[in-house]
C-alpha cells in the first residue's frame, strides 16, 4: 500500500514509498515544523497594528495569516524569525524577542 | 490484415508513430536519426496525427520536453544519435528516476570522436545503466514491430521506465526492405490509450515530480527502480505473446538461429545477424554446427535465459559493436559473460569488437570469427579473449 | 483592475510554509507573490531549475506548492515546461481536460542566466504560453556562494573572492532582461520587492495571463549570500530601486515602460554599504572601486532611459 506524504518517514519500506519520489498532493511541507529554527521571535503588538498588511506579502514563511481581509496572530509553526515583518512595519507594532525554547 | 510495403527503418519507425499519434514529438536533428522528425513534421503538416510537435533547440531540451509532457499526463516521445543521446544523459537519468514511460527511438550511430556519422552501438551502450528498457532490431520490420510494442511495455503499472528502440544507423535506417505495416486500428488497438495514475494536470489532485531525495529515501527509490527493471523482463514477454497473437509475428528477448545442436556460436545485436545468419547457412551446409544468438532486448539483460541458450555450446564469440575501453571487452561480453558465470559448465568465451564507426563486417568477415571458434574448439586453446576485428595492422591479428 | 492589497492578501496561500529555505530567503517571498498572481480558480504547474528553491520546496515527501510541480535539472526547466504547456494544449484539443492551467517556470540566476540560458531562449524563441521568472540573488547560493553571469562587479563571491591582489568579481552583471526582451516577446519585466507589492502583482499577473512567452526578473536578496542580517531585505530592494542599480521596467510588446524614476536618485554606495559583499570596497584605497561602480550603473541607467518611452 502506498503511504500518503504524511505517513512516509525514514522508517518506510521501500515498497509502501510513492513511485519515483512523485508526491500526488499538495502542500505537504506544512507538515515539517520549521518554527524550531527560530532564534528570535516576532511579536504583534495588535494594539499598535493599523491592520495595513504591509508585513504580509513580505514573510517569505507564509506565516503571517490573514482571515476575513486581517492578519490574525503568526504561524509559528513555520516562523523561522527573520524580523523582515519587523522592519518592514510602519507602525512598529511588531517586535523582535529572544526566542524561549521550551 | 498486415500491408506489405517498402520502407528505410526510419520510414518504418515514423509510421508507426503516426499510427500511435502520440501527445507530443519533441524534435532535434541529428544524423541519422533526421529522418523520423521530418517525416513526423509532414505527417503534422498534412494534419494525420494532431501530436504537438515541438522543434526543440537541442537535443538536452528534446529530452526535457519529453519530461515534462510525459509528467504532464501524455505520450512524449523523440529520436535521435551518438552525441544527441550523449547529450541527453543526464535528463536520461532523471526520466528513469522519476518513472515516465518515454519512448525514444535510437538510431545507432557512433559517438563522437572524432565526429563519424556511421554505425555502431556505443551511443546506447553507454546509456545502458541510465534505467532505460533497451530493444534492438535487425532490421526495418523488427524496428516497426519492436516500436509498436514499446508503450505497452514502458507504461505497464509495475514497470513505468522509459523505452529506448534501437536500429542500426544507415544499414536499417536507410536501407529500403520490404516491410509488413499493420492497419492503423489495429496498431490503435494493440497499444491502446496512455492512463497514468497521476500527472500533472490532473484535475483531482496536484502532483509534485522531482523531489530533492535525501539520503533516508534516495536509496529507496532507486531500488523500486531496479525492481521496476525485473518486472520488465514479465511485460516484454507478455507484450510480445500479445503482438504475436494480434500481427502473427514472434518476439522474445533474444532470436536463437540454428542453436539447437550448436558447437560453436557467436552472440550479437543489431543489423549484423543478417549476415551471421548468413554464414551460419553456409556452414551448416558444410556440416559445421554453427549458431547464432542475436539479442533484442539489452535492458532487462535476459541473462537466465541467454545463459541456458549457451549452456550447450562449447565455445562462444560475443560481438561487440562498441567499445567499453575496459582493457578486458565490450559490454555484450561483460553482460554475457557475467551471465553464463554461474552454469554448472560454462563455454569457452571469446569477445570480438568489430564494425565500429561504420567499418563493414561481411559474411567472410563473420566466418573468419566461426572458424577462428573452431580453432580453438579443436586445440582447446583459446588464446587473446579480447580481439578486435576488421582495422588495419601491421602486426599478423587473430581474426 | 487596481491592485487591492487586501484582496490579494485575502487569497488562499498557494506556496506554503515548512519549506527549508533560510530565514529571510528572498526566494520564498517570491514563490508567494508569484503565485498570489494567478487568479483563484486557475491552475498551475510549476517547473523549477535545481536551487535552493527546489531542494529546499520539494524535499521528499514534502513540497511547499499547492500546485503540480516537477524539476528535472539545472539547465533545462524552460524546456520541461514547454513540454507540460505542448502536453496542455494536445489533451485540451482532444477534449481531455476542462481545467485552465497556466505554466510558471523558475529558477535562480545560476539557472537561468548561465546553465538554463539555452533552455530559456529556446522556448522563448518556441513561443510556448509560459511565464519564466528568475529569482536573481546574484551568485550561486545554493552551491556556497559561486559568482555567476549575474554576480555584479566588485562582489565577493567563493569563486570570485577579495585576497591580497583581487577586488572581487571582475565582471559586469550580465544584462539579463534586455537580452530577453531582445528576443522580441510579448512581455518582459524586471522587479523586486517594494512596497506594497503593487509593482510585482502587476506584473506577475500581465506575465502569466500574456498570451506567449513572458519573461520576469526578480532581484531577491539572499542573507547568507550578499551577508546582511535577514530583516534588512526590504532595505536593501528600496536601495537597489533608489541607486537605480535594479531599476523597475518593463518592455511590453516591444514597448520599453520605465515603472519608477527616483526623484533622487541615490549613490551606489547607500546599496552597497549594506552588504558584505562590498565590504572591501569601502577600504582605504578602494574608493575607484566605488566610482567604477557608480560608473558602471549610470551607464546602464541612461540606456535605460534613453529605451523607455
Amino acid at each position: 500500500m502506498i503511504r500518503k506524504a504524511k505517513d512516509i518517514n525514514e522508517e518506510t519500506p521501500w515498497q509502501e514509498m510513492t513511485v519515483g519520489g512523485e508526491i500526488p498532493e499538495g502542500g505537504t511541507a506544512r507538515l515539517t515544523k520549521t518554527g524550531e529554527w527560530r532564534s528570535n521571535v516576532p511579536v504583534w503588538e495588535q494594539d499598535k497594528c493599523k491592520q495595513c498588511l504591509l508585513c504580509v506579502p513580505y514573510c517569505p514563511d507564509s506565516s503571517i495569516p490573514v482571515t476575513a481581509g486581517k492578519r490574525v496572530e503568526f504561524d509559528f509553526d513555520h516562523c523561522k524569525g527573520c524580523g523582515i515583518c519587523w522592519k518592514v512595519c510602519p507602525f512598529e507594532a511588531i517586535r523582535m524577542e529572544k526566542e524561549e525554547k521550551a | 490484415m498486415s500491408i506489405p510495403d517498402r520502407l528505410s527503418g526510419n520510414e518504418a519507425v515514423a509510421h508507426a508513430m503516426r499510427q500511435i499519434n502520440p501527445g507530443v514529438f519533441a524534435a532535434f536533428p541529428i544524423t541519422p536519426s533526421t529522418e523520423i522528425p521530418q517525416y513526423f513534421a509532414q505527417f503534422v503538416a498534412d494534419g494525420l496525427v494532431d501530436t504537438e510537435y515541438v522543434p526543440v533547440e537541442s537535443e538536452h531540451s528534446s529530452m526535457s520536453t519529453c519530461m515534462g509532457a510525459q509528467a504532464a499526463g501524455v505520450r512524449a516521445i523523440t529520436a535521435t544519435s551518438s552525441a544527441g543521446l550523449a547529450f541527453m544523459y543526464e535528463v536520461l537519468y532523471v526520466v528513469a528516476s522519476a518513472r515516465l514511460p518515454v519512448t525514444l527511438a535510437c538510431v545507432n550511430r557512433t559517438l563522437t570522436g572524432p565526429i563519424n556519422i556511421n554505425n555502431d552501438h556505443s551511443d546506447s551502450m553507454g546509456a545502458r545503466d541510465a534505467g532505460w528498457i533497451q530493444i534492438y532490431a535487425e532490421n526495418n520490420q523488427e524496428a516497426y514491430d519492436n516500436y509498436l510494442q514499446a508503450m505497452r511495455i514502458a507504461e505497464t503499472p509495475d514497470v513505468r521506465l522509459p523505452i529506448m528502440i534501437c536500429q542500426d544507423g544507415f544499414i536499417t535506417s536507410h536501407a529500403v526492405e520490404n516491410i509488413l505495416l499493420e492497419e492503423d486500428a489495429a496498431v490503435k488497438a494493440f497499444v491502446g490509450e496512455y492512463k497514468p495514475e497521476n500527472f500533472l494536470l490532473k484535475h483531482e489532485n496536484p502532483l509534485a515530480v522531482g523531489p530533492y531525495d535525501t539520503c533516508p529515501y534516495c536509496m529507496e527509490h532507486k531500488v523500486q527502480l531496479a525492481e521496476a527493471m525485473k518486472h520488465a523482463r514479465r511485460a516484454v514477454l507478455d507484450v510480445a505473446a500479445d503482438f504475436e497473437k494480434t500481427f502473427g509475428r514472434k518476439y522474445g528477448f533474444f532470436e536463437e538461429y540454428r542453436m539447437e545442436d550448436a558447437e560453436v556460436a557467436l552472440v550479437l545485436i543489431g543489423s549484423t545477424a543478417g549476415t551471421a545468419k548468413a554464414c551460419v547457412e553456409t556452414l551448416r551446409a558444410q556440416g559445421i554446427k554453427a549458431g547464432l544468438i542475436k539479442l533484442r532486448v539489452f535492458r532487462p539483460f535476459p541473462a537466465q535465459e541467454l545463459a541456458a541458450a549457451l549452456s550447450h555450446v562449447k565455445v562462444v564469440a560475443v560481438m561487440d559493436k562498441s567499445e567499453g575501453y575496459s582493457a578486458c571487452g565490450g559490454p555484450l561480453y561483460a553482460e554475457t559473460l557475467s551471465a553464463c558465470y554461474d552454469l554448472p559448465v560454462r563455454p569457452t568465451m571469446i569477445n570480438v569488437v568489430y564494425g565500429l564507426a561504420g567499418r563493414d563486417c561481411a559474411v567472410e568477415d563473420i566466418e573468419r570469427v566461426y572458424r577462428h571458434l573452431l580453432r580453438i574448439l579443436e586445440t582447446g586453446e583459446t588464446g587473446e579473449k579480447y580481439i578486435h576485428m576488421g582495422q588495419r595492422s601491421n602486426e599478423q591479428e587473430v581474426l | 483592475m487596481a491592485y487591492n492589497h487586501k484582496a490579494e492578501l485575502s487569497k488562499p496561500e498557494r506556496f506554503v510554509g515548512g519549506h527549508r529555505l533560510c530565514a529571510g530567503c528572498g526566494a520564498g517571498i517570491v514563490c508567494r507573490a508569484m503565485t498570489r498572481a494567478l487568479d483563484e480558480g486557475d491552475k498551475a504547474v510549476i517547473c523549477n531549475a535545481t536551487s535552493c528553491l527546489e531542494v529546499s520546496s520539494f524535499l521528499y515527501p514534502y513540497t511547499a506548492w499547492e500546485d503540480s510541480y516537477i524539476h528535472s535539472a539545472f539547465e533545462n526547466t524552460s524546456a520541461v515546461c514547454g513540454g507540460v504547456e505542448a502536453a496542455y494544449n494536445v489533451l485540451k484539443r482532444r477534449g481531455k481536460i476542462d481545467d485552465t492551467f497556466k505554466f510558471l517556470a523558475i529558477g535562480g540566476d545560476g539557472g537561468t542566466y548561465d546553465i538554463g540560458f539555452q533552455s530559456l531562449s529556446g522556448a522563448m524563441e518556441r513561443g510556448h504560453d509560459m511565464a519564466y521568472f528568475c529569482y536573481d540573488n546574484e551568485a550561486y547560493m545554493n552551491t556556497g556562494i559561486q559568482r555567476s553571469s549575474a554576480t555584479p562587479r566588485f562582489s565577493n563571491a567563493t569563486t570570485s573572492p577579495t585576497g591580497k591582489v583581487s577586488d572581487g568579481k571582475q565582471q559586469n552583471k550580465k544584462d539579463l532582461t534586455a537580452i530577453m526582451a531582445a528576443h522580441n516577446i510579448p512581455y518582459v519585466a524586471q522587479t523586486t520587492f517594494i512596497g506594497n507589492f503593487k509593482d510585482f502583482h502587476e506584473k506577475a499577473h500581465r506575465a502569466i495571463y500574456t498570451p506567449g512567452p513572458t519573461f520576469v526578473n526578480v532581484m531577491a536578496p539572499c542573507p547568507r549570500g550578499w551577508q546582511y542580517a535577514a530583516e534588512f531585505l526590504p532595505e536593501i530592494c528600496k536601495m537597489a530601486v533608489e541607486t537605480c542599480i535594479w531599476p523597475l521596467y518593463e518592455v511590453v510588446e516591444g514597448k520599453w515602460i520605465l515603472n519608477y524614476e527616483p526623484k533622487k536618485k541615490l549613490p551606489v554606495t547607500e546599496f552597497m554599504k549594506l552588504q558584505g559583499r562590498f565590504k572591501h570596497c569601502f577600504r582605504p584605497g578602494n574608493e575607484w572601486t566605488l566610482e567604477a561602480a557608480q560608473t558602471y550603473v549610470d551607464a546602464q541607467w541612461e540606456k535605460l532611459l534613453n529605451r523607455c518611452v
